[in-house]
């Protein structure tokens, strides 16, 4: 004989209205907070938008190509400031990516004791952890006189390039480059980490189990392996050198007279407009929005290309 | 080869281990393993989880290297040197020593370009379209891959890329292949393909194989290695030795040892 379960030991099997209620009302609520972020920047990007109409109705597209800034008449090109971003970010990364790369491989493959991996990656960390004031700071008072001798030399031995043809004088854009190399490398050397550390460990014995030595084994299986993820990582601190404004602005000598070199004062994007907003008013505040917007469409594109790359690289393993 | 002049199988040792302990830092994982493996036959090892059969096995072409921590007391001999010496290369220890491991692990590179990777860091100067294809061949997989060797390994299914990586083993024409375990992660008939492929590649090859599957022992190997652990006093964690080492049809059918009769019978582990 079967004999139906009692009645009053479950008496969740309906669920009552409020714990739907509670369901539906969870799910609105992510529904808005995921959606403020996204509100967020449309509105920042609207806003700033707005307010450079003004100037590119009157300028148009001769504010990029130009580097005449001068409040006084009210004539302004950003070309200088462009140039700057470019330069001074992509500069870094070329000093920033072979350097992060390799410390990362150094704290992942088995080179040395575990002991001092965790020790320089800790280091590594903590360097991300130093405020940009402060390492403008320590770029004024320590580093670019520290390095001043050696820019010195670049200019007297190689004052021909135009990238070296005026001599060092204190702020510049190759200081303003060293001290964006100090700090995208954490965040190129722990992305980079991460990637290598995912990379199997099947894979890696697979090398060594075909003869491979070290470096062959870690130049054409793993790097290839992990080679999206740093990428990606690359890119992010492409657009965050991009931005950095505090540390260069302290170092780079705001100056908007184009020059090549890089041992000659420059200017950035970002340092120019924390450097000038504060007195602006009328036509510039338009000038340094449209100034704001060319930065933020600089920045979306690197971001973009970088999913875009991460996509096309990805492997599967 | 002659077939005038028969070399006595049993005396033709291609790896022997002298008084082999392995640790993992403090912690021992096998003690004392003396063995001699013979050239040219399917040598299993088998035995219960934690015996320490992987350790040992990877042990033979000094994969433990690549273990943080891990040390070796005692001498592997191999072509009359002690390969764990001083002076002795472990890159080279490899290139002679092949490999094929639990999970199929192909490059994420082309066919072709897994097979022809490790052929090229051993300095191979002969044709590497000739040699690719050989070499698929051998591991019973051309007819499956020849149309797609531009194609990613990660492409193939488990057994295919199993057979894939036997034939990157195979094409650097190493002495002796180690095999981890190879079917563990295998369906049955693709399991059935790598057992039959380890009967033609010992014509040429010395193997040597990990298994937990006593069924896959008796069908594939000569030599049956059983190994067994036991806890020791005041250590931590069991430490592995071995037990017993015979021809395989002695080993299931009349083992010497209580422990191994226990085992191949099913009654423990």
């Amino acid at each position: 004989m079967t004999s139906a379960p009692p009645e009053d030991l479950f008496t969740l099997r309906r669920r009552p209205a409020s714990d739907r209620l509670v369901d539906g009302g969870f799910r609105n609520l992510t529904i808005v907070l995921a959606s403020f972020v996204a509100i967020t920047l449309l509105a920042i990007f609207i806003t700033v938008f707005q307010g450079a109409r003004e100037a590119m109705r009157e300028f148009g597209l001769t504010f990029i190509t130009t580097s005449n800034w001068n409040p006084v008449d009210n004539e302004y090109g950003a070309f200088t400031a462009i140039y700057g971003t470019l330069v001074s970010s992509i500069m870094a990364l070329v000093i920033a990516v072979p350097l992060g790369v390799g410390t990362a491989i150094f704290i992942t493959e088995n080179l040395i004791p575990l002991r001092w991996r965790e020790v320089i990656g800790v280091m590594v960390e903590l360097l991300a952890a130093i405020p940009s004031v402060v390492l403008g700071l320590w770029a004024i008072f320590v580093m670019e006189p520290f390095i001043r001798p050696f820019l010195q030399f670049l200019y007297d031995a190689l004052g021909w390039l135009p990238f070296f043809n005026s001599p060092p004088q204190g702020p510049g854009m190759a200081p303003a480059i060293i001290i964006l190399v100090v700090m995208v490398l954490p965040i190129i050397t722990s992305i980079s980490r991460d990637a290598l550390n995912q990379v199997p460990n099947e894979l890696r014995q697979g090398a060594y189990g075909v003869g491979s030595t070290r470096w062959v084994a870690i130049l054409s299986v793993i790097l290839p392996a992990a080679v999206s993820s740093i990428v990606g990582g690359v890119m992010l601190s492409l657009g965050r050198a991009m931005g950095e404004t505090m540390a260069v602005t302290m170092i780079i000598g705001n100056s908007n007279n184009f020059s090549f070199s890089l041992l000659a004062p420059g200017n950035t994007i970002a340092s120019m407009l924390a450097n000038q907003f504060g007195e602006a008013d009328g036509v510039q505040v338009s000038a340094l929005l449209y100034a704001a917007v060319i930065l933020m469409v600089l920045t979306f594109s690197v971001n973009i290309a970088a999913q875009w790359i991460i996509k096309k690289l990805s492997l599967k393993y | 080869m002659t077939s005038t002049t028969q070399a006595t199988p049993a005396t033709n040792t291609c790896l022997a281990l002298e008084n082999v302990s392995i640790s993992y830092g403090s912690f021992e994982a096998v003690r004392n393993v003396h063995m001699d493996i013979p050239a040219g036959k399917v040598t299993a090892f088998i035995g219960p989880s934690g015996c320490g059969k992987s350790t040992v096995l990877r042990a033979l072409n000094r994969m433990n290297d690549l273990i943080e921590g891990c040390s070796l007391k005692g001498r592997v001999v191999f072509d009359a040197q002690n390969i764990y010496a001083k002076e002795v290369d472990p890159v080279e220890v490899r290139r002679r020593i092949g490999m094929v491991f639990q999970k199929p692990n192909p490059f994420p590179k082309s066919i072709y370009e897994n097979i022809a990777f490790g052929a090229r860091i051993n300095g191979y100067k002969g044709d590497m379209d000739e040699l690719v294809e050989r070499s698929l061949r051998k591991a019973f997989i051309w007819d499956e891959t020849k149309d797609k060797l531009k194609e990613s390994g990660n492409a193939l299914s488990g057994g295919q890329q199993q057979r894939l990586c036997i034939a990157r083993a195979i094409a650097v024409e190493p002495e002796v292949i180690l095999m981890d375990e190879p079917c563990s992660a295998l369906d049955p008939i693709s399991t059935l393909k790598i057992e039959e492929l380890m009967h033609e590649l010992k014509k040429t090859f010395s193997i040597v194989i990990v298994t937990h599957n006593m069924q896959q022992a008796v069908r594939v190997s000569d030599q049956t290695a059983f190994f067994n652990a036991e806890a020791v006093e005041g250590g931590s964690g069991k430490v592995g030795y071995l037990v017993e080492f015979n021809e395989t049809e002695r080993i299931f059918n009349a083992p010497v040892q209580q422990a191994t009769q226990d085992y191949v019978t099913g009654r423990f582990g």
